[in-house]
């Protein structure tokens, strides 16, 4: 069996993890191999609980022990009842929803935080990439081409803060990693984390959620 | 029917004196059934397999499918075959008998050593025929609850089936949740659809028009609806494969010639299977039993006991489930056990849902099918780890 990485590398994931509350629950849409969840599961003692698209990702986690279910992020979460979970977790998987919009209002509804996570498409190496090349980004972090990548919603920092007031979403935490990992000074304006944040993570709550 | 090879039990000795161990009811623990029914002097047959520990807490329930027994993982006494799930159950399997005890038992209704129509009444000493009471899914599982009471087992660590074996087991989590830890339904459903109620009707109707099924009277009379049992289990089979297997098995090819014969004889090499697997089965399957339990599956629809709503049946359920269909299974498809994840994840519970690649069909969880294994083995590991086994 597989054991899961505990030391994982994976800083988005380890800043996830950190604002997850011990003993909570939680349910990880898009869930891949299980990585997140059992990181949380290990070491925030959580009930966890995921869905993923695939049937690799699903048919590894269940081997490894975990709750996951085989579904779709667009389709499946009508099916929860209203706070559901703690804490539900998109972790780099916004961009590939076909309705980014919707998942979001449905992970407020069924959890009384969202943490959502994702590449942001205005760091200076994405918008390099188009104003010097002329072509689609390729990154290690993204390394699709653009006629075969899953993700098809990509949005910068700043859009993402726009659907959040669009849906009244409040943001009760935002942090920004630059391409080393390392955190995008706190205080520092949108503009900036917008052009050196290349990846984001929000924890979101709907208005009135205490 | 009256010459057995002498290494083979006669099914129809089976049905009342069955080469298992045997729960035997009396007066004072009636088997209480949904048709309104109190049975008493009933009887359970069931294999066992593995060690029960001291905790009694390591008991993995094995329900059976439409036509199967309780001889899961070993030798069946009437075909002289290994048992029916022996990739999955035994030593060092998916379901370990090293470190669990596996219990199956034929179900009420049925006819390999459980209370059926071809066990003989107390009342008359006949066999019961048509007087047996209709049975139900949820009858099953209360007999199956009697022998577990009398094997002194509180809660099952699991309990997993397939296709009929896995609406008992959604029967036990939602009659008694309590007393069920994990739960394993494979290929199944929590109603029986319209198409696979029209598919038993087709088969319960070419057993009675059988001349020799006599009404239902045939053991008295000394004769077995051979023909028309036989035609309801090769139409039946076919809907337990897939086009793609039976196109992979046997294309058009023909069966021993070189050219059709331009008759009615078995020149596809289909039909000659089919044909085999009609003729073997009457020879182990009695044909009121089969008219009884493919009702049963008919009747089942858990969410009708619980105002339409499925997620009713499991409001606060504790168990650990895991469902699993096939991509091929025409017969009880992904669909399905959607529907049970679906009210499962309203209901809060802990679910794992996966749909297995398999060109299969519906049989792909009696087969050697390495994903279902791998499935099986993390999730009852990872309720070991939860029950501390």
């Amino acid at each position: 069996m597989t054991q899961p990485d505990l030391h994982t590398n994976r800083i988005d994931l380890k800043l996830v993890a950190e604002m997850v509350a011990p003993g909570s629950r939680v349910l990880d849409v898009g869930c891949g191999d299980g990585q997140l969840l059992s990181l949380l599961a290990e070491t925030r003692n959580v009930d966890a609980r995921g869905i993923e698209l695939s049937r690799e990702g699903v048919a590894g986690c269940v081997t490894r022990g975990l709750s996951v279910i085989q579904g779709d992020a667009d389709t499946d979460l009508f099916e929860y009842p209203d706070d559901s979970f703690d804490y539900v977790i998109l972790s780099q998987t916004i961009q590939a929803t076909r309705n980014p919009r919707l998942v979001l209002e449905q992970m407020l509804r069924i959890g009384r935080r969202a943490i959502v996570s994702f590449p942001n498409f205005g760091h200076w190496r994405m918008r390099g990439q188009v104003f010097f090349l002329g072509r689609m980004p390729v990154t290690d972090a993204l390394p699709y081409s653009w006629w075969d990548t899953p993700n098809i919603h990509f949005c910068t920092i700043r859009d993402f803060v726009t659907l959040c007031d669009t849906i009244g979403a409040e943001k009760e935490r935002a942090v920004a990693l630059d391409a080393a990992g390392g955190r995008v000074g706190v205080s520092a304006p949108w503009w900036l984390w917008n052009l050196f944040g290349a990846q984001a993570v929000f924890l979101l709550k709907r208005p009135g959620q205490t | 029917m009256s010459e057995y090879p002498s290494n083979l039990a006669d099914p129809l000795k089976e049905a009342n004196e069955p080469t298992s161990a045997v729960a035997r009811f009396g007066r004072d623990t009636p088997l209480l059934m949904d048709c309104g029914v109190a049975l008493d002097h009933w009887q359970i047959a069931y294999q066992t397999y593995g060690t029960l520990n001291e905790a009694r807490s390591n008991a993995i329930l094995v329900c059976h499918a439409l036509t199967g027994d309780q001889h899961v993982a070993s030798r069946n006494p009437i075909t002289g075959k290994g048992g029916w799930w022996t990739s999955m159950i035994g030593s060092g399997k998916p379901i370990d008998t090293d470190r669990f005890f596996v219990i199956c038992a034929n179900v009420i209704g049925g006819c390999t050593g459980t209370t059926g129509p071809a066990s003989t009444n107390p009342e008359n000493g006949q066999p019961w025929g048509l007087a047996f009471p209709m049975v139900t899914i949820r009858d099953m599982v209360r007999a199956q609850r009697h022998l577990i009471d009398s094997l002194h087992i509180e809660t099952l660590f699991c309990v997993a089936g397939g296709s009929m074996g896995g609406m008992q087991v959604l029967q036990w989590a939602a009659s008694y949740p309590d007393r069920v830890f994990s739960a394993l339904p494979l290929a199944t459903a929590a109603k029986h659809s319209a198409q696979n109620i029209a598919f038993h009707e087709v088969g319960r109707q070419a057993v009675m028009a059988d001349p020799e099924w006599r009404g239902g009277r045939y053991l008295e009379e000394g004769t077995r609806p051979s023909k028309g049992l036989s035609v309801a289990r090769m139409g039946a089979h076919i809907t337990y494969l897939s086009e793609a297997a039976l196109h992979r098995k046997f294309g058009r090819k023909l069966q021993d010639r070189e050219a059709p014969t331009f008759s009615f004889d078995a020149d596809f090499q289909v039909e000659s299977y089919l044909r085999y697997q009609g003729l073997s089965f009457v020879e182990r399957f009695d044909a009121n039993s089969y008219l009884y339990v493919t009702r049963a599956m008919d009747y089942f629809d858990l969410a009708a006991d619980h105002d339409g709503v499925l997620a009713k049946a499991f409001t606060g359920t504790k168990t650990r489930f895991c469902v699993a269909s096939f991509t091929s299974d025409w017969l009880f498809p992904t669909a399905d056990s959607r529907a049970i994840v679906h009210a499962l994840n309203a209901a809060g519970a802990s679910v794992s849902f996966v749909e297995l690649e398999s060109d299969k069909g519906h049989d792909a969880f009696l087969l050697e099918e390495p994903n279902l294994f791998a499935t099986t083995r993390g999730f009852i590991g990872a309720a070991a780890r939860a029950r501390g086994l």
